[in-house]
């Protein structure tokens, strides 16, 4: 097709010589103000029937409440990113708490916090390997890691709560930096790393890719293993950082924490307009699903509606997110 | 059909097409890749719906807004991708969605019944595929005829051919084509896509020439000469289909000895010069594809040596092989080339990186700038480069493949049906830049399984026979009959020459 026909159809299909109907509403981005919008309307609508929505109280409030979540999205992007999936990071946060409490009450503030991370780590490298390595496939790999991964955390803790750990540490989850809570600092610091990472290195670029096309990204010279394990210890180190965060909040070692927090963390990546199969996604998306599953607990919260009722308003945005995203594919 | 107007954001793909099909006639739609054919299609069997227009089937004026619309009217639609359940029987396959039942309440099936009405479907057209078999045992061609057994179960008046014969061996395509007349006969009418112009001399009645989503025109095709219909498909004369330019063969860059892999390669060896383009020949089955990949180190082999640049070369990864220098474009695009959700620019810089990168960050300025120089120089036709890849047209996303290694220190291309199901203009421009990467002292291993483009195209052809070298010839030496020969399994002087080296 030569240079001059194709610029004739392209002003033709977006000029109004073209009869068709649809025509103006095709032209609206929808890929980019889609859920967005969503938000906005969500929080007007909050705000007017309870102004306490807009309280620096209660805004301060959500962003702490939505770090956790934010945190353990960003691994769940990776992984969903490259056409896998982590089912592991909601117990991998009960997991990370009570070693990290434990080695805490060992090894002091800084030894804790270092352990408490590095299992997290470790857990991910492990799922990395028996999915890129031994060929298992995502869902069944990190299915396992999530049962066993709360069997050790109930097993080294006795099922009981850890306490006593260091006042210092409190901090990380309670604190304060200026107005902020540390916890969101963390969450935007880690959002805005990860950000960079997807969009501007070669680690990034080849995550897309194995999404996309895991064999035409082996064919391209990718290395398709290392590049999949580094998937997975992103995720569990994420996991790790938000286990430490979570335990300072609850101020103890806790081997019940984070159930389900990994169907919320999918939930939140594909609300956001992340493809479960891969390749389609990123972090500014990601983090639009978490603000708004943050914004509707609290929301609903505020207008009184109940946490039971709250669960389905939760399931109908899931299914209404992904319903326009297909139908947005299929107009293509 | 009328005055079809279909647009997509972007890409005006129809721009007011007419077509009209008589009853048993063979009507051929031509026209290069994104003219607008496969669009066409899709809106006839009701895969999109158009955006104006009007479809008429036997003078009345009809909707179709889905598949089972237009499967209803009689019009079915055999795509390159077949539609089969690989796990179900070829019987089940047939009346998939309309099995017969023992009873309707309960909708219990009639699997013998189901058997009986099939080999009765089967055996009215002469097909010869036993019904209880399962889909994925059966080769490209067999499920080919359980397609066109299930299209004509359905009734079908009008039957949709999108590049039939692109997956068939000579000896298929014969098949297909005497069954395409005993259609002619039966008053259906076939609407046939093909590339190959050749083979729409052979079975054409009329064809409808699309150029750009607009019909250039439709002609008889037994008085319209092959260069007229090239003519009309790109809209400007085509003097060379085999734009060669000779190149004196420097030193040899590749040697592959003894290459094994059990069942699949019994000890390929061959080797290749710098300015040399060698054909490889073939059946399909005789592992020539298999052999690309074992040397790009996308499979692994059990034996034999890869030497590169007079070293012998340690390949067990795509990786290794591209930094030797080695660059494979695939033969199934979709499944091992394109990037399907990425864009063109990152589909282009994929495997180039690493120029990019300082202290881990890429620059992106910098790559978009490199991604821009290559789409240039091949030419790839896309609104912008961030366009994802799976909206280009074939020769479009063939030309993004093979950009992806002009940025790489490649010298060894391996191109594995370079241009398979792409239009005679995107050929042509393929093939002027194999002229130009040999012109720069690169070497390239063509596979390909038509046998004109291996004769216009190489300096030397090597013919494979089951996984083994049948037999090697000169440009000057080789004839469509002696390859076809030894790909058949026949012997050749060469061949016992080659017996006697290794």
């Amino acid at each position: 097709m030569s240079e001059v026909g194709l610029k004739e159809i392209e002003k033709k299909a977006s000029g109004e010589s073209v009869p068709s109907k649809a025509g103006f509403l095709r032209r609206i981005p929808w890929s980019s103000i889609g859920m967005p919008a969503v938000l906005v309307i969500l929080c007007v609508s909050f705000g007017t029937i309870n102004p306490n929505f807009w309280s620096v109280m209660n805004v301060t409030n959500v962003s702490r409440q939505i770090s956790i979540l934010a945190l353990i999205s960003i691994g769940q992007t990776f992984a969903i990113l490259s056409a896998g999936i982590d089912l592991s990071v909601g117990s991998l946060l009960a997991l990370v708490s009570v070693v990290c409490a434990q080695q805490m009450l060992n090894f002091g503030l800084w030894g804790g916090i270092a352990a408490g991370i590095l299992v997290g780590a470790f857990a991910g490298l492990i799922n990395g390997l028996l999915i890129a390595k031994a060929k298992l496939p995502a869902f069944i790999a990190t299915l396992a890691m999530l049962i066993t991964a709360r069997g050790v955390a109930l097993t080294l803790s006795g099922g009981l709560p850890i306490v006593g750990l260091p006042h210092e540490f409190l901090f990380l989850g309670g604190g304060k930096i200026g107005p902020i809570p540390v916890p969101a600092v963390i969450a935007a610091v880690a959002l805005f790393i990860a950000h960079l990472i997807l969009k501007r290195t070669r680690f990034g670029r080849y995550v897309y890719a194995m999404g996309s096309n895991e064999e035409a990204a082996m064919l391209s010279g990718i290395n398709v293993v290392r590049n999949k394990i580094m998937v997975y210890v992103v995720s569990g180190t994420c996991a790790g950082i938000a286990g430490v965060v979570l335990t300072s909040r609850v101020i103890s070692g806790q081997p019940t924490l984070g159930e389900v927090q990994e169907l919320y963390a999918i939930a939140a990546v594909v609300i956001g307009g992340g493809k479960i199969t891969g390749g389609v996604g990123g972090i500014w998306q990601t983090l639009m699903g978490v603000i708004i599953l943050g914004v509707l607990a609290n929301g609903l919260n505020l207008i009184e509606v109940s946490s039971y009722v709250q669960n389905i308003v939760i399931g109908v945005i899931i299914i209404f997110a992904v319903y326009i995203d297909l139908a947005r594919e299929r107009r293509r | 059909m009328r005055r079809i107007v279909k647009h997509f954001p972007g890409v005006l793909a129809l721009k007011g097409v007419d077509l009209d099909v008589r009853p048993a006639e063979v009507h051929v739609l031509l026209g290069e890749n994104g003219a607008g054919k496969s669009t066409l299609i899709k809106v006839l069997s009701g895969v999109y719906p158009a955006d104006s227009g009007e479809i008429c089937f036997e003078g009345k004026p009809v909707h179709i807004r889905s598949p089972h619309d237009s499967q209803k009217l009689g019009v079915s639609t055999i795509y390159q991708e077949f539609n089969l359940v690989p796990e179900m029987s070829v019987a089940e396959n047939i009346f998939l969605g309309r099995e017969p039942l023992l009873n309707r309440q309960l909708g219990i099936l009639d699997r013998k019944g189901l058997l009986v009405q099939a080999r009765e479907v089967l055996s009215k057209f002469d097909i010869h595929v036993p019904p209880e078999t399962v889909v994925k045992r059966l080769g490209v061609a067999e499920q080919q005829m359980v397609e066109i057994a299930k299209a004509l179960s359905l009734n079908a008046k009008v039957i949709v051919m999108d590049e039939p014969t692109a997956v068939l061996t000579s000896r298929e395509i014969d098949h297909l084509f005497k069954m395409i007349q005993d259609f002619k006969q039966r008053g259906i009418s076939i609407v046939y896509i093909s590339h190959r112009l050749e083979e729409v001399k052979r079975i054409g009645d009329r064809a409808t020439v699309l150029r750009d989503g607009n019909v250039v025109g439709t002609v008889q095709v037994a008085n319209t000469p092959i260069d007229e219909l090239i003519r009309m498909m790109v809209g400007r004369d085509l003097k060379d289909k085999f734009p060669k330019s000779r190149v004196e063969p420097g030193e040899e860059i590749l040697r592959v000895e003894n290459l094994r892999r059990k069942g699949v390669l019994h000890g390929v060896s061959f080797h290749l010069r710098r300015g040399e383009i060698l054909g490889v020949a073939g059946l399909v089955g005789s592992k020539r594809t298999e052999m690309a990949r074992a040397i790009f180190g996308a499979d692994k082999f059990d034996s034999g040596e890869i030497t590169v640049r007079g070293k012998r070369a340690e390949i067990k990864s795509p990786s290794q092989a591209i930094r030797a220098g080695v660059a494979l474009v695939p033969e199934d695009r979709k499944r091992h080339g394109i990037l399907p959700s990425m864009s063109v620019k990152h589909n282009v810089t994929l495997s180039m990186l690493k120029r990019f990168a300082r202290v881990g960050f890429l620059n992106l300025a910098k790559e978009k700038e490199a991604a821009q120089g290559h789409a240039d120089s091949l030419r790839i036709a896309t609104p912008n480069l961030d366009r994802w890849v799976m909206f280009l047209s074939g020769g479009n996303q063939q030309k993004a493949v093979i950009a992806k290694w002009l940025g790489t220190e490649a010298d060894i291309f391996l191109f594995d049906e370079p241009t398979r199901g792409i239009d005679v203009g995107a050929k042509v421009e393929v093939y002027q830049l194999m002229g130009e990467l040999v012109k720069r002292g690169a070497a390239i291993l063509m596979i390909s399984s038509e046998l004109p483009e291996i004769l216009g195209m190489s300096d030397r052809v090597i013919v494979m026979h089951e996984g083994r070298i049948a037999g090697e010839f000169t440009r000057e030496e080789a004839t469509q009959e002696k390859i076809l020969g030894c790909a058949l399994g026949g012997t050749s002087a060469q061949q016992i020459d080659l017996g006697v080296k290794a």
